[in-house]
This record gives structure tokens, C-alpha cells and sequence, in this order.
């Protein structure tokens, strides 16, 4: 990134750019979801797409979560590329039975004939005050069903290109997208596309501790990785970009290089992505480490709706600085 | 083999400068001889053997600077012939000694716990490179061992195996420096973690000074004993009866077993000395006014051996006629207490319904109270004042 080629684009414009060049390049894809069509989307993500592909392919549903998830499921089963848009994570609670019971199950129930390459996209993320019942970060509960490939975009690259890569898979893709950061402008290259789904990145290389994360936390580790510098400590950021299956090998390479790891993640401690990775070094880096993991999680409480009380209950990038200069200088 | 060990002259010893050998492989040494000058923050001292034999090998050479602890030489015991070991195991044991130097000065006792807190990579690393890890000083949290911590005690290991150039000697004027230093660290820790408590009984002396003035009519001029000389003893004496005194307190209590006063020379320069007069209990007040006459002027000359400054078990601090009429020590540590005498004086004293004028000595007593309470140095008090009633039994 940086170069001469360089483009600045919002997160909401790299998802609409992946969405365009998903349909353009393959007549099985279509897109359904609820006020995807003339509403142009919750987010204005697929403003316009029902102008220039039509109301086939870009498909206004009903409100039943269970309902269209089930029908892109049955698409997906016959032939077709379905991409459901969940509005946001909160809804997808009433489409679980749907994605724990079909999508997952059915390569496994049907002896390998049935394969399900659905992509279930879903808004998501704390930050702007929508209050306890839509400030769910369900990223933990997705990730822990076998069957599923679940995916979070914590940057523009991966808004451009996860789509993309998702849709190429024989089996059904959950995508968190986070909402809070549309309006967010990051430079990627002019030619930016699809990206490798399979593995996690690091996103600044460091030799003095790890802060592995996803989400709404890569680009807080960023910036509190560039905090870090000023201070004389080289934090290394691992974007674990793929939820399930987890890139073990990525995490245990970079904790061997910087012997300390802090997990971070806006989802509630207990049950948690962190909770996984902390054991996973723990099985094998465990003669790697100079410090016990810590991890840095939600606050376990339903999420408040005053501003101030709603940053508080998840970390921020102070909270990353400060907890890196314990583990570092206790 | 008999390692010969740089010896520690004091909690506040960290490191010496070996300035001269006195011996070359081949000698034959026996316990008490002097092999070696030792410069450290209090002088150049002497440095004895504690064990007989034949120097087999000088590990230190003249002019360099070691850590207390450090294997200086090689000693074969009396009769044991000589069987030269691998070469790799005197390395070895070179390594391990030096590494063991923080075990050897005690300032802060470690908190006794049964594990070691260390990170997996710490004890990793150290295992690779064979560090004994007890030794090493944990700075991450909760005091734990980290990898920076054990690369550290490698890296020093590894520097102190090198040869170094020699320092320059230091100026008399360093020496006097060094010295106030080292009373300063010393007395900072005192402070910092010992709990004194404070003690004082006033002692009538009209009965010591009588017998002295007796004896003294019957010794020439250069050989008349001092009132300190009475003191000294009857403070070693009473000590008998309270051994919890005469101790040192490291990872607890741990009583002594020889009763060395540790005797406060002033120096003209400033600072302070503290020479040990060994088993002063034993000695008969002509033998320890033999010692004062000995020790005060080398102790001056910062000419004093090494078990002089390191085998004391108390501190007895006495200011003398021209002195406060009272002194309340801080101690010495790691020992537990320390004793103190003011200058005699008349003072008009009640006893048996009549008041009399009487020479008057007060005693004091700072007493670290982890050790003791005030019960036992208030008893040890009345037994230092019974024992001067009498001192024609001291």
C-alpha cells in the first residue's frame, strides 16, 4: 500500500466494490437480503446495484431472517452463488437454526453430496450507540460451529477482496463486516481484488510482543502498535482474519518471534476468540513465552448506550497501549 | 579442591580488587595465613585462608576486579594428592560460582516460596545455557524471571570470564569517599528494613572504675586497661545469656556462635570502621585492651584483614568521656543489635533512702524487632549492669 497506485476508499465503497465484481463476473451470484434493493441497503452497501442488475439478482426479501437464510441455503444447494446480507449479527440470531442446521451440517448429514456455497454477510460491531440488543460481537458463537468458514473484515483490503474469495469456496462462508468503520477512508492499491482466506496476516511487524486480534480491533492494535513505537517497544499486529478455521501456524510463528502475546477483541471475555488463541500458545508455544497471554475483551455486560459507557465496555487503543506497557515494563 | 573464594566484607561488599597474591602455586598454606590484598570500598585489606594446603591454581590475576563470590584460587587440602581434574570443570564451577554471587550478598532476602517464578522461555534459555536460575533476579511481574533477565545474568557470566584491563588505583581521597559510602548504603538499609526499638539503663560505675584504678597501679603505663575494655567484656559476657542478640537475621533468625564484638573506630577523616575482636567473652581484659591497641591504628591506616570486617556478630558503640552522654545505634545489618555507651559522668544517683554523687554510664540498646523484643534486651540491660558490679569476675 502507498504507492503510486494507491486509491483512498471507504470501507463501505471497497464492500460495494467487491459486491459490483462479484455479480459482473458470475451470473450465478445474486445478493438478497432485507432493504438490499430500493432502500439501496441498511448501509447504502448495495446503493444502486438493483439499477444496473435488476431485481433478479439483487433481491428485496421479506423480514424473516430464518426465511431468506434458509432460501439462499436451498439456492445454494441448487447451483447457485447466493450472497445473503444479514442487516447486522443481531438479527442472525433468528437464522441460526438455518446456519447451524443446514448450512453446516449438510456436506457432513449428506455423506459428502451436498456442499453449500452460500456466503452469509452480516453488519456488525459496537461504536455507534444502537444499545444492548444491537451491539451483539457474535463473531465467537459463529466461530465455534464446525462446517462453517467465518470470516471478519478488519480492514479495506479484505472489504475489497474477502467477497470475492468467499464465494469461490464449495462451502458456506459466514463475513462480519463492521459497520462503525463505512465511513472509514484507507488507501489500497488501484487493483486490489480478491485475498487469501485461509490464512491470517500480520499487519506490522514487531520483535517485542504480539497483539493479535481481528475485527474492529486491527485498526486499534494499529494504532496503538504506532503509540508503542514512539515509547521503544516494536509490537508485532497479527489480523487473524480468518475466525474458523484458525491460522494456528501464524499465531504460534509470531508469538516464537516476540514471546509475549495479547489477545484483543471486542467480543465478551468468557467462551471467547481470545480465550482460543490463549490456549492454542498455551499448547503450543507454551516455551515460547516470557509472560502469562493476557487478553483484552468486552466487558461482560450488555452493551450501555451512553457514548462514554459503550467506549468503556470495549478496549480501546489506550487500553492496548497500557496493557502492552505492563506485560512489557510491569 | 578447596575453592578460595573472594570473600564479602560486609553487606555493602558487592565487589574486590585483587592488588596483590601473596602466594604462587606450589605454596603451602596454612588456616589463618594472609594470601592475598584485597581493595575494596573500606581499603586494601588482607585476605586470609581458612584452610590448609597447596595453592594448586590462581584463577584471579593481580589488578582485577571480581564480584564477591568469585573462585579466586584453587587450594588442594593438606594430604590429598594432587589430582588434576578436567580443565572444563574448573571453567565450570568458575561459571557457577560467579553466578552464584547475588546468593552470596544478602540484602534483600529473597520471599521464601517453594517455586521459582520464571517464564517458560526464561527457564528454556537458561537450561540451554546451563544458568542456575535460583541466582538470577526476576524483573517482570510479581518478581518473575524473564528472558532479559536470565540473557542479562549470561551476558555478565560472560564478561566476567574475560580478562579486564586494570582500574586505576584509587586516591586516598576516593578511599575516604568510598568509605562514606559504604556507611551510607549500610545505614540506608538498616533503616530502611530493620524495626528498631530502643532501650537505656543508666549503670553505676563507681565499682568498675574502683577496681580499674587497682589494677591499673599494678600495670605499666602502656599496658593500663581503659573503662571501654570493661565494657567490651561484660557486654560479650551478658551475650551469653542472650544469644538471640548475637545473630545475624537472614531468611530469620540465626544465632552465632562465637561472640565477635564489632568494635566502631571513627576514622580522623570521616566515616567509620567496624573491626570484629573476636570471641571477646573468652578474653581476658588485658587480652582485649592487647587487641584495641592493635586494631585501632591499623583499623586507621584502613590496614584491617578480611575476617576482621566480616565475622561480626554485634555492634558495640562506646563515644568515650568527651562524648553525648548517650548514643542510640543504628544496626549493622544483618546482625540484630547494637550496643551503646555514653560518656561517664557524675550525676547524682537515690539509693537506699540517701542520695550520693556516682560516676554514671548510660547503656543503650537498639534491638532489630523481627529478632527480639524489648523483654530480652531489657534483661540482656540488667545483666550488662549486674556483671559491671562485679568486675573483678570479668
Amino acid at each position: 500500500m502507498g504507492d503510486k497506485t494507491g486509491i483512498l476508499i471507504t470501507y463501505r465503497e471497497a464492500l460495494k466494490q467487491a459486491l459490483r465484481e462479484a455479480l459482473l463476473s458470475d451470473e450465478r451470484v445474486f445478493l438478497l437480503g432485507e432493504d438490499v434493493g430500493r432502500y439501496g441497503g441498511a448501509f447504502a452497501v448495495s446503493k444502486g446495484l438493483l439499477q444496473e442488475f435488476g431485481p433478479e439478482r439483487i433481491m428485496d426479501v421479506p423480514l424473516s431472517e430464518s426465511g431468506f437464510t434458509g432460501a439462499g441455503i436451498g439456492a445454494a444447494l441448487a447451483g447457485m452463488r447466493p450472497i445473503v446480507e444479514v442487516m447486522t449479527v443481531n438479527f442472525s440470531l433468528l437464522a441460526m437454526d438455518q446456519i447451524v442446521n443446514n448450512a453446516a451440517t449438510l456436506l457432513h448429514m449428506s455423506g459428502g453430496q451436498l456442499n453449500v456455497p452460500v456466503v452469509i454477510r452480516m453488519g456488525c460491531g459496537i461504536g455507534r450507540q444502537l444499545a444492548a440488543q444491537h451491539s451483539h460481537s457474535w463473531e465467537p458463537l459463529y466461530a465455534h460451529i464446525p462446517g462453517l468458514i467465518v470470516l471478519s473484515v478488519g480492514t479495506h483490503e479484505d472489504a475489497r477482496g474477502m467477497l470475492l474469495s468467499a464465494l469461490k469456496s464449495p462451502d458456506p462462508v459466514v463475513i462480519f463486516e463492521y459497520t462503525y468503520m463505512l465511513n472509514l477512508e484507507k488507501e489500497i492499491p488501484a487493483d486490489a481484488g480478491a485475498v487469501d482466506i485461509t490464512r491470517a496476516k500480520v499487519r506490522r511487524e514487531g520483535r517485542d510482543i504480539s497483539i493479535i486480534t481481528y475485527g474492529a480491533g486491527v485498526y486499534k492494535a494499529l494504532d496503538a502498535a504506532a503509540e508503542l513505537a514512539a515509547a521503544g517497544i516494536e509490537a508485532e499486529v497479527l489480523d487473524l482474519r480468518v475466525l474458523r478455521p484458525l491460522d494456528e501456524a501464524s499465531v504460534i510463528a509470531s508469538v516464537a518471534k516476540t514471546h509475549r502475546a495479547l489477545v484483543v477483541e471486542e467480543a465478551w471475555r468468557s467462551g471467547g476468540i481470545a480465550a482460543e488463541i490463549s490456549a492454542r500458545i498455551m499448547e503450543k508455544a507454551f516455551y515460547e513465552l516470557d509472560a502469562p497471554v493476557q487478553r483484552l475483551c468486552g466487558v461482560e455486560v450488555p452493551i450501555p448506550y451512553p457514548k462514554h459507557l459503550e467506549d468503556a465496555s470495549v478496549p480501546q487503543i489506550a487500553d492496548i497501549v497500557n496493557a502492552v506497557k505492563k506485560m512489557i515494563k510491569p | 579442591m578447596i575453592e578460595f573464594r573472594m570473600p564479602s566484607l560486609g553487606a555493602d561488599m558487592e565487589a574486590g580488587t585483587l592488588r596483590e597474591w601473596k602466594v604462587k602455586p606450589g605454596d603451602t598454606v596454612e588456616r589463618g595465613d594472609i594470601i592475598a590484598d584485597v581493595e575494596t570500598m573500606k581499603g586494601i585489606i588482607e585476605i586470609e585462608v581458612f584452610d590448609a594446603g597447596v595453592v594448586e591454581q590462581l584463577l584471579v590475576k593481580e589488578d582485577e576486579k571480581v564480584p564477591v563470590g568469585t573462585v579466586m584460587a584453587l587450594i588442594r587440602p593438606a594430604g590429598e594428592t594432587a589430582a588434576p581434574k578436567p580443565a572444563e570443570r574448573h571453567v565450570y564451577e568458575t561459571f557457577k560460582s560467579i553466578v552464584n554471587v547475588k546468593e552470596e550478598i544478602p540484602p534483600v532476602p529473597a520471599p521464601a516460596h517453594e517455586g521459582l517464578r520464571a517464564s517458560p522461555l526464561a527457564r528454556r534459555i537458561a537450561a540451554e545455557n546451563h544458568l542456575d536460575l535460583t541466582t538470577v533476579q526476576g524483573s517482570g511481574e510479581g518478581g518473575a524471571i524473564t528472558r532479559e533477565d536470565v540473557e542479562k545474568a549470561i551476558a555478565e557470566r560472560d564478561i566476567r570470564l574475560k580478562p579486564r584491563p586494570a582500574e586505576p588505583a584509587p586516591t586516598p581521597a576516593a578511599s575516604t569517599e568510598n568509605i562514606r559510602m559504604a556507611v551510607a548504603a549500610a545505614m540506608s538499609k538498616s533503616n530502611r528494613e530493620i524495626p528498631h526499638y530502643y532501650l537505656e539503663t543508666s549503670i553505676d560505675m563507681s565499682k568498675a572504675l574502683a577496681w580499674l584504678a587497682g589494677a591499673n597501679r599494678q600495670r605499666p603505663v602502656a599496658k593500663r586497661l581503659l573503662p571501654v575494655v570493661l565494657l567490651i567484656k561484660a557486654t560479650a559476657k551478658a551475650l551469653r545469656e542472650f544469644p538471640d542478640l548475637n545473630a545475624v537475621w537472614e531468611n530469620g533468625l540465626q544465632r552465632k556462635a562465637e561472640i565477635n564484638i564489632g568494635f566502631v573506630i571513627s576514622l580522623r577523616t570521616g566515616g567509620l570502621i567496624v573491626p570484629a575482636i573476636r570471641n571477646a567473652d573468652k578474653k581476658s581484659p588485658d587480652d582485649l585492651m592487647e587487641t584495641l591497641t592493635d586494631l585501632i591504628p591499623r583499623a586507621r591506616a584502613l590496614k584491617l584483614r578480611s575476617s576482621e570486617l566480616s565475622e561480626s556478630t554485634i555492634t558495640l558503640t562506646s563515644l568515650g568521656d568527651d562524648g553525648a552522654d548517650a548514643v542510640f545505634g543504628v544496626i549493622y545489618p544483618p546482625q540484630v543489635a547494637i550496643v551503646g555507651f555514653g560518656g561517664i559522668r557524675e550525676q547524682p544517683v537515690a539509693e537506699n533512702g540517701l542520695i550520693g554523687v556516682r560516676p554514671v554510664l548510660r547503656a543503650t540498646l537498639a534491638g532489630d524487632h523481627r529478632a527480639t523484643d524489648g523483654l530480652t534486651g531489657s534483661r540482656f540491660l540488667a545483666a550488662l549492669q549486674q556483671l559491671l558490679q562485679q568486675p573483678e569476675t570479668l
